[in-house]
């Protein structure tokens, strides 16, 4: 018996060694393992074996089972393994063939800087409003301390739909609503559309964005106002950034300043990007004139505060230096995908 | 404006620095310094040479050899110059000295041109004489030069001296940009005081006296101002025995360095002393100032009057003439009349130094259409006090020029002087405005050189009348500022209740639109407000459409930018155009932008702006592609209840089949579809072009960002698919309305998956297929739930006309 089991044994090994496929070897457990395998066969044949004899030829037939299905189970997994080797071999790839792309949109260079600039304000606990583009006189000058005949009325070049009405020619009239609300203190910006009667050219054009800043509470300074945007040139522009403040007139505020931040490009050393100057003009701001402060209905006595007027277009032109304004509104989406 | 910085100098004659550090400062201090320039860059070595000998050249027939005497050594020069004779003194350039630029007067390189000895012609020549292009200058600035040729010296000079010094150009031109609010400074005294102050060096402005003769002026004439509320003041001197020639060089290199063109000593003093003081003056020929008498009064409308421009200007009631006895004789602070204007036979002069109405004076120059240096002053309000010192530094030049007898006295005619400006000194005040600790003697040391008096009993401060802006305690608080120096006030942050920082909820709704848009692939775009009214026919829009009661602007740059835009689709098609002209494949824009609708014609308040959200695409994709874009962006801001479509949207500008208002709950949010070809013909687009536009103040009631999750369905779902024929003529969204309004709670979802018409339908029909699903939230449905929703829709479609197929 125990002669019968390992030569049954022997020839399994043998068959599954020459195996050469899966079905081969499922083959080979059928026909040893299976219902009418040989090995099925032999415990069939139990009945004739002496009944004391039968325990240890069962443990036999199993011994020599076990056997036969680890030897089996380790051709299996070796085979498997190649047929996975072999696929794995035919399915390389050039991976640097083109990738497959979502292909998004872009957004506007204008927007992206926008954005930069929102974000920084934000954290700095400002809200963000907008006003209206099409504004009445009182909003866009005289509550801005522009009366009628002012000569700055006329350095803004505004298109107007009749005496009352106009293109708003800058957001600075927003500060107005903003105050007119009644709710202080304010910390506010106000991007948006504004309009000027200039012809289109490399750097101008009749219709341009401003970001409009205002802070009015008790107690703001000029140093605030200073603190303030030298901070947001260095988020905007780099940590390294310097800042430097000139005496300049607004008539809505007083004192008045523009800011000049150090070239980006040069560090300030000069270059044909700064022309030289290692400065770049960005924005204008200055004191909340009191006029403007009692016409809104505050008390400059109590109150205080600073505004400040940023170009949109400015801040992306300088940003990633595009060299002509008309691109931003051309919309050729060789150019819009840049950003 | 413009000014020699050796003028300034003039007035604060301590004043010693280097250019740019005068710049730097003055800049610092509040005059913004535009730039400056050497007038004397690039002209090395040029020395006054002497033409000692002139000869043929041998070989050229336009040449000529010179013997040149310049100081140390006679050098011999070749020149094609045509005006040159023996003892003429020259500017000359030595051996390895460069000048400005060409003899052609082009634009000037930025390293001038070295000059070398050589040969010309076979002829040894060791330098150059120089015509007044090659020195970087003009012939406006210097009238004496040659048209064409070597500039020669007018005035005793030495060979081998500095020719640059002779001529006047060791100088540096300062351009300043002043603010409207100081127009005490659109002058060289304005200015000079800001740099005193700024440097602390003593100002020293010119001291006018005025000698006169023995006759009084108001014997001769008489001046009457009838319209004192445009004129607040009309002095008025005489100079008699007026000898025209040309002024004395200083004035004019002066005046050439502000860029005004010298003509001759009259015309010079006036401009000299509008330069000085920025006060304009005018002189008239008495002899044509008829009854010697001057009158200021207000114009007649429909007058006509020649300015000395030779123009015809027409007046109204509201421009201000001088006028004399008879006749108008000047447009008031703008422009004199032909009729009185001053020729080389001028005997008697009589001078004006007036002030005006700034405003009235601007809105005149407008409305005549002419823009002088005087008005450009005039405009921004002068101070009277002034007037009257101006008149007398010009008769002080008729006098010290030798130009004539200056009458005695003076006609002045004015309004009573308004008070000066006093305001409160609060030192404290200030510190606690600025952010500063700057001490009270500091900011009357500051006050001090800017002329503020301070009177320490009052404690108030006299603002000067000449300044003008200062009205204010925060006026005062920029003096301190400004020359304490911004730069030494300390940055700090704002203390104080803190606030939150947000973008508000339509802002969100437009970020998110950008978002999606740009996941879809379009790129954001941004066109321009107002567009040509024609874009109404261009997008077939009828001519009786409210689309075409628009916010017109009544001065725009051209009718092409004459209309707020109504509708904003042109510009998204105009820029999609551009983009398929230029040959760019596969355009997706997208441009979120206001529309304005006026709420009454003519507009009497705010329009109403509608922030749009328009998209446009030509290339892959079509109009479910852009449907399938609005729906993505209103799922994304929360509008995830059913979104319904109305191809009856009516507009003319789309496609008549493909074409479908966009409704949420009812509400029409926008619509869609394919542009009509006339319309993309119109743009010269040779492609389809899908359009979507949302209304976004329609969108924002409805969205919201707040999300709410509501499990993961335990219990499983039961799918029936349906395959039905339908007329031709039912919409889709039909049968999903009925499949919707049947379904019961127990529907989940529904998923058109086959659609098709063709030969194995029955003409007028289409074969369309629906999967459903159904699920219970609590349970496990029965065959009965589903069995009995799916009779009740397959009976509402049925009642459609609709076959079911097997």
């Amino acid at each position: 018996m125990k002669e019968r089991l390992e030569q049954i044994k022997a020839e399994a090994i043998r068959q599954i060694n020459e195996s050469e496929a899966l079905d081969k070897l499922n083959d080979v457990r059928v026909s040893f393992l299976g219902k009418k395998g040989e090995l099925t066969a032999v415990l069939k044949g139990m009945k004739d074996v002496a009944p004391e004899d039968r325990p240890k030829v069962g443990q036999l037939v199993n011994e020599a089972r076990a056997e036969i299905e680890r030897v089996l189970d380790e051709a299996k997994s070796n085979m498997e393994k190649k047929l996975r080797e072999a696929r794995m071999k035919a399915e390389v790839i050039d991976v640097t063939l083109p990738a497959q792309k979502n292909r998004v949109g872009h957004r506007h260079p204008n927007t992206i800087a926008l954005e930069e600039v929102e974000r920084i304000f934000i954290g700095m606990g400002y809200e963000v409003v907008e006003g209206p583009e099409v504004e009445k006189d009182y909003y866009n000058f005289e509550a801005l301390n522009i009366p009628a005949d002012h000569p700055a009325k006329d350095e803004q070049d505004t298109f107007y739909i009749n005496s009352d009405i106009l293109l708003r020619t800058q957001t600075s009239g927003v500060q107005v609503h903003e105050m007119e609300r009644g709710k202080l203190p304010i910390r506010m910006i106000a991007p948006g559309r504004v309009f000027r009667a200039d012809e289109v050219d490399a750097t101008h054009s009749p219709s341009f964005h401003q970001i409009e800043g205002l802070v009015i509470d008790k107690n703001i300074t000029f140093a605030d106002l200073k603190g303030t945007l030298a901070e947001f040139a260095k988020e905007l522009f780099g940590e390294e950034t310097k800042v430097k403040f000139r005496p300049h007139h607004f008539p809505f505020t007083e004192p008045s300043a523009e800011m000049d931040v150090s070239c980006f490009k040069c560090g300030g050393s000069g270059c044909r990007f700064c022309k030289g100057e290692g400065w770049i003009e960005i924005l204008g701001c200055g004191m909340v004139h009191p006029k403007v402060l009692k016409m809104c209905n505050i008390d400059p006595e109590e109150y205080t505060g600073f505004a400040f007027g940023v170009g949109l277009e400015r801040i992306a032109l300088l940003k990633y230096e595009i060299d002509d304004m008309r691109l931003l509104y051309e919309n050729d989406i060789r150019f819009l995908k840049q950003f | 404006m413009n000014t020699p910085l050796s003028w300034i100098k003039a007035y604060v004659p301590e004043l010693s620095c280097e250019d740019k550090e005068y710049c730097d400062a003055m800049t610092l201090s509040g005059t913004k310094v535009e730039g400056f320039e050497r007038l004397d860059k690039n002209l090395e070595k040029i020395v006054v040479g002497h033409i000692e000998k002139i000869e043929r050249h041998p070989d050229a027939d336009k040449l000529i050899i010179c013997q040149v005497n310049v100081g140390s050594e006679t050098v011999q020069i070749v020149t094609g110059a045509q005006n040159l004779k023996e003892g003429d003194f020259v500017p000359t350039v030595l051996d390895g000295g460069r000048v400005a630029g060409g003899h052609d007067g082009g634009p000037l390189p930025e390293n001038g041109i070295k000059i070398k000895a050589g040969k010309l012609r076979g002829v040894e020549s060791a330098g150059m004489m120089c015509a007044i292009e090659e020195l970087g200058s003009t012939r406006e600035m210097y009238p004496e030069a040659p048209e064409d040729g070597v500039y020669v010296f007018q005035k005793p000079v030495t060979p081998g001296e500095d020719a640059i010094e002779a001529l006047g150009l060791h100088d540096t031109v300062v351009e300043y940009e002043v603010t409207s609010n100081r127009v005490d400074c659109y002058s060289i005294l304005g200015i000079a005081r800001e740099a005193a102050a700024t440097f602390r060096k003593p100002f020293v402005p010119p001291v006018v006296e005025v000698k006169g003769n023995d006759e009084d002026v108001n014997q001769l004439i008489s001046v009457e101002i009838k319209d004192s509320d445009l004129c607040t003041r009309f002095c008025a001197r005489v100079c008699k025995n007026i000898k025209i020639a040309p002024s004395p060089e200083w004035m004019q290199r002066r005046l050439a360095a502000c860029g005004i063109r010298p003509i001759n000593n009259l015309v010079d003093i006036t401009n000299y002393v509008m330069m000085e003081y920025g006060q304009p003056m005018h002189a008239y020929d008495l002899n044509n100032v008829a009854g010697n008498k001057i009158i200021v009064r207000r114009a007649k409308n429909g007058d006509v009057f020649q300015t000395l421009d030779g123009q015809v200007r027409k007046l109204d009631s509201e421009m201000l003439m001088i006028c004399d006895a008879e006749k108008e004789i000047g447009l008031a602070g703008i422009m004199g009349g032909e009729n009185s204007k001053i020729t080389d036979e001028v005997q008697t002069v009589l001078f004006e130094a007036a002030t005006f109405n700034g405003a009235n004076i601007r809105k005149s120059s407008k409305r005549v259409g002419l823009r002088t240096d005087a008005s450009g002053i005039f405009e921004k309000g002068l101070d009277p006090r002034n007037a009257e010192a101006a008149i007398n530094r010009a008769c002080q030049l008729i006098e010290e020029l030798g130009c004539g007898e200056v009458v005695g006295g003076i006609v002045d005619v004015k309004e009573p002087f308004a008070a000066l400006k006093q305001i409160r000194f609060e030192p404290e005040r200030i510190n606690k405005f600025l952010g500063t600790e700057i001490s009270t003697e500091e900011m009357l040391e500051i006050f001090g050189r800017l002329e503020l008096a301070y009177d320490e009993t009052t404690n108030m401060i006299t603002a000067p009348s000449f300044r003008q802006d200062i009205e204010c305690f925060a006026d005062i608080a920029e003096e301190v500022a400004r020359f304490y120096g911004y730069d030494k006030i300390p940055t700090t942050l704002p203390t104080g209740e803190a606030t939150t920082g947000k973008l508000p909820f339509k802002l969100r709704v437009e970020e998110k639109a950008r978002d999606i848009a740009e996941y879809c692939g379009f790129s954001q775009g941004m066109c321009y407000s107002f567009e040509s009214p024609k874009v109404f026919d261009k997008l077939l829009i009828p001519s009786d459409s409210p689309l075409r009661q628009t916010v017109t602007i009544a001065n725009p740059l051209g009718e092409d930018f004459s209309i707020m835009r109504t509708i904003s689709l042109n510009g998204i098609l105009t820029s999609l155009a551009s983009n398929y002209n230029r040959r760019n494949k596969n355009v997706r824009l997208y441009e979120l932008g206001n529309i304005y609708i006026p709420k009454s014609i003519p507009v009497t308040d705010y329009p109403d702006e509608r922030m749009q959200f328009t998209l446009g695409m030509y290339g892959e994709g079509d109009f479910f592609t852009m449907k399938g874009v609005v729906e993505e962006f209103l799922e994304s801001v929360g509008m995830t209840k059913k979104i319904t479509y109305d191809p009856n949207a009516g507009k003319t500008f789309l496609h008549p089949g493909r074409q479908a208002l966009i409704l949420y709950k009812e509400t029409v949010i926008g619509y869609l579809g394919e542009v009509h070809p006339e319309v993309t013909d119109n743009y010269d687009i040779d492609t389809k072009v899908y359009v979507a536009v949302l209304d976004m103040p329609e969108i924002l009631p409805y969205a919201s960002f707040d999300r709410k999750y509501e499990g993961i369905a335990k219990y499983p779902a039961v799918s029936r698919d349906i395959s039905m024929v339908v007329p031709k003529n039912i919409l889709v969204g039909d049968l999903e309305k009925v499949i919707e309004q049947r379904g019961g709670k127990i529907l989940e979802e529904y998923q058109l998956f086959d659609i098709y018409e063709g030969s194995q339908i029955k003409f007028g029909f289409k074969s369309v297929a629906y999967s459903i699903t159904f699920r219970a939230k609590d349970r496990t449905l029965e065959e009965s739930d589903v069995s009995g929703a799916m009779k009740k829709i397959l009976n509402g479609l049925e009642g459609l006309g609709i076959e079911l197929r097997a």
